[in-house]
């Protein structure tokens, strides 16, 4: 297995998986429809059987590891499991075969899930109202930015053009100002893991826009002064996004909504069940109080004398952030899962994420001490500083937890805390799972102390083992070339 | 981890060799321990004003990506543009040919850390 050619490898001339019947309509000459010059040589297609191919991209296929193969603790990105009961749901052709240009009349049922969504995510959030437009968590914050610089401009503050962020944030915050033409500054994290709040008065002034604020922050934390952070943003005629990425420690307990944001965004691929990765589609929805909504983008779908209709007339709208009305089939995932937990159970996920965590954090913290020691939300952050004096490192304990059948933990992130190891259950794990993978981490440290080398070298059981990641990263290539090919550009 | 005794140093890891008027500054060895291999190197232009604490490049490395910051006031004489195709040369010899930049200095600094201090800051 540790040799697997690339299908085009497989290639033998004049092979062919099926057999299409002999063309009974006379054929037309390419040159004479398209013109010569748009024809095109054959393109070089592996030429394979069917069995070859079912062969190889089924044998792919098991060297992925998932969430339906294993635990995956990646921090950050809530790797929980998503019940099949959403995609059956999702799969029903009644929403499956709609076309975004069928009339509203036609689509009723659709725009009824769009708009039951949006006020649940509201409600769950306390803000006013929600806009399931925007394709991904980066573009609900690049929308809340737009939303915040239209409300400081219908006041005559359009001046304000500075966002200010924390030194823990995730990259995508102070990417999304940047890319709404805001400058960034960043705010300091005080010893407990929260904001500096001696470090934001000194940042607070006339030019300040907004605060960007993760919360539970992105070191797992909550952030106690939350309610005090957010009166003196206001004092200072600023604005308060929050980052809803962590919302899953939260969902159904407390607010976002009742601690005094403005607005807010939500990942639904963490917190409401939809599938993640694959470059989308995705949904990152964005909730707001009243005094934004105005400037929501359109259309914006709204319930007229019992008929659900896409609302275009909005004169202050930022406009559209996604064509159509976003990925609809995300809303249909999200809205079955909360369906299912109802208003009982959602708060089940918030209290078993959390437990999770902190089961795993107090499992660990001997050999991984927490970067700050605190009760944490639904994830931990810990640090594999007590294995330097080993020599190991915590890439090296994320290379050996691949050996014990485990998907390491997030490394490295947040920025502020030495050899970062960031581990989120999730709510979905069972205790027996979580016990195998902290036995397995503190066997990792007992490894450590004997005999470092087998984490150097680790992984030992994957097909390939520690790959040169700085090669990879300057010498990118993705394109297919045959060995011949290779050895005349003399790259081999 | 590797101190030399000869040259300055700064909280944010870098280390300046002061010659004249004219400073070498890299990141220090712990700083390319910390960050791990280094993949790619953003310079300044030569000529190009700094004050003390200015983010002057950036370094991406497999795990993140850090700014550089400039230990002295003065303009960017030359940069190490052997980095460009070889930004390991930090990674393996971070005093020496993983120079970053010479600055041309407008004034002698006198707040940088000496060699003991620096290894202090080190084992906190």
């Amino acid at each position: 297995m540790a040799d697997f050619p690339l299908i085009f490898e497989r290639s033998r001339k004049g092979r062919i998986g099926c057999m299409p019947p002999q063309c009974d309509v006379p054929v037309s000459d390419m040159a004479e429809l398209i013109g010569n010059g748009l024809v095109r040589e054959p393109a070089e297609l592996p030429e394979v059987g069917e069995l070859e191919v079912v062969r190889h991209f089924t044998n792919l296929s098991h060297r992925n590891y998932g969430i339906d193969t294993g635990f995956y603790p990646l921090g950050s990105c809530t790797m929980k499991y998503n019940p099949r009961v959403n995609e059956a749901v999702a799969s029903n052709p009644s929403f499956a075969l709609t076309h975004p240009l069928q009339p509203v009349e036609a689509v009723q049922g659709n725009l009824q899930v769009i708009y039951d969504l949006q006020s649940w995510m509201a409600e769950i959030t306390g803000f006013d109202t929600a806009t399931m437009q925007p394709p991904a968590g980066a573009s609900g914050e690049l929308l809340c930015l737009l939303l915040i610089r239209a409300f400081h401009r219908s006041r005559g503050e359009g001046h304000r053009d500075i966002v200010l962020v924390p030194d823990s944030a995730h990259g995508t915050n102070p990417a999304s100002a940047a890319r709404a033409g805001y400058r960034v500054q960043s705010v300091k994290t005080n010893s407990r893991g929260g904001t500096d709040i001696d470090d934001l008065k000194q940042h607070l002034g006339p030019n300040v826009a907004a605060m960007m604020l993760t919360n539970p922050s992105t070191l797992g934390l909550f952030e106690d002064n939350i309610i005090e952070i957010c009166q003196l943003i206001h004092n200072a005629g600023a604005q308060v996004f929050c980052d809803g990425a962590n919302m899953n420690a939260m969902v159904g307990v407390t607010r976002p909504g009742d601690h005094g944001f403005d607005c807010m965004h939500l990942n639904l691929h963490k917190t409401f069940s939809t599938p993640h990765g694959g470059g989308g589609p995705g949904c990152g929805c964005i909730a707001v109080k009243s005094h934004l909504e105005p400037y929501l983008p359109v259309p914006v779908v709204a319930n007229r004398d019992g008929q659900y209709i896409l609302d275009d007339n909005r004169p202050e709208s930022v406009g559209r952030v996604h064509s159509f009305y976003g990925n609809f089939m995300m809303n249909v995932r999200a809205w079955a899962y909360v369906r299912s937990y109802g208003k009982e159970g959602l708060p089940e996920i918030a209290k078993h994420a959390v437990l999770n965590a902190n089961y795993a954090q107090a499992r660990l913290k001997e050999e991984y001490p927490q970067a700050f020691d605190r009760t944490c939300m639904h994830e931990c952050v810990l640090t594999a500083k007590p294995l330097k004096r080993y020599g190991v490192r915590a890439l090296d304990v994320s290379k050996r937890l691949i050996d014990y059948g485990f998907h390491p933990p997030t490394n490295y992130f947040p920025l502020i805390v030495p050899e970062a190891l960031m581990i989120e259950p999730t709510e979905t794990e069972t205790k027996e799972m979580i016990d195998a993978f902290c036995d397995a981490m503190l066997e990792i440290a007992e490894e450590s102390k004997e005999d470092p080398s087998i984490l150097h070298n680790a992984p030992h059981t994957t097909p390939v083992g520690r790959l040169d990641e700085a090669f990879a990263a300057k010498t990118l290539d993705v394109n297919w070339s045959s060995y011949e090919d290779l050895k005349k550009a003399d790259v081999l | 981890m590797n101190v030399p005794k000869d040259l300055k140093y700064t909280k944010s890891h870098e280390w300046v060799r002061i010659e004249g008027d004219t400073a070498t500054v890299g990141i220090t060895d712990y700083a390319q321990s910390e960050l791990g291999d280094i993949v790619y190197v953003d310079l300044p232009s030569p000529g190009r004003a700094l004050i003390q604490g200015d983010s002057f490049g950036t370094i991406e490395s497999v795990k993140t990506v850090s700014d550089i910051y400039s230990p002295v006031k003065g303009q960017i004489a030359e940069t190490n543009t052997a980095l460009e195709g070889a930004s390991e040369l930090i990674n393996q010899d971070p005093y020496g040919q993983g120079w970053i930049a010479k600055i041309t200095l407008d004034e002698v600094p006198t707040d940088l850390l000496d060699p003991d201090a620096y290894q202090a800051l080190l084992s906190e």
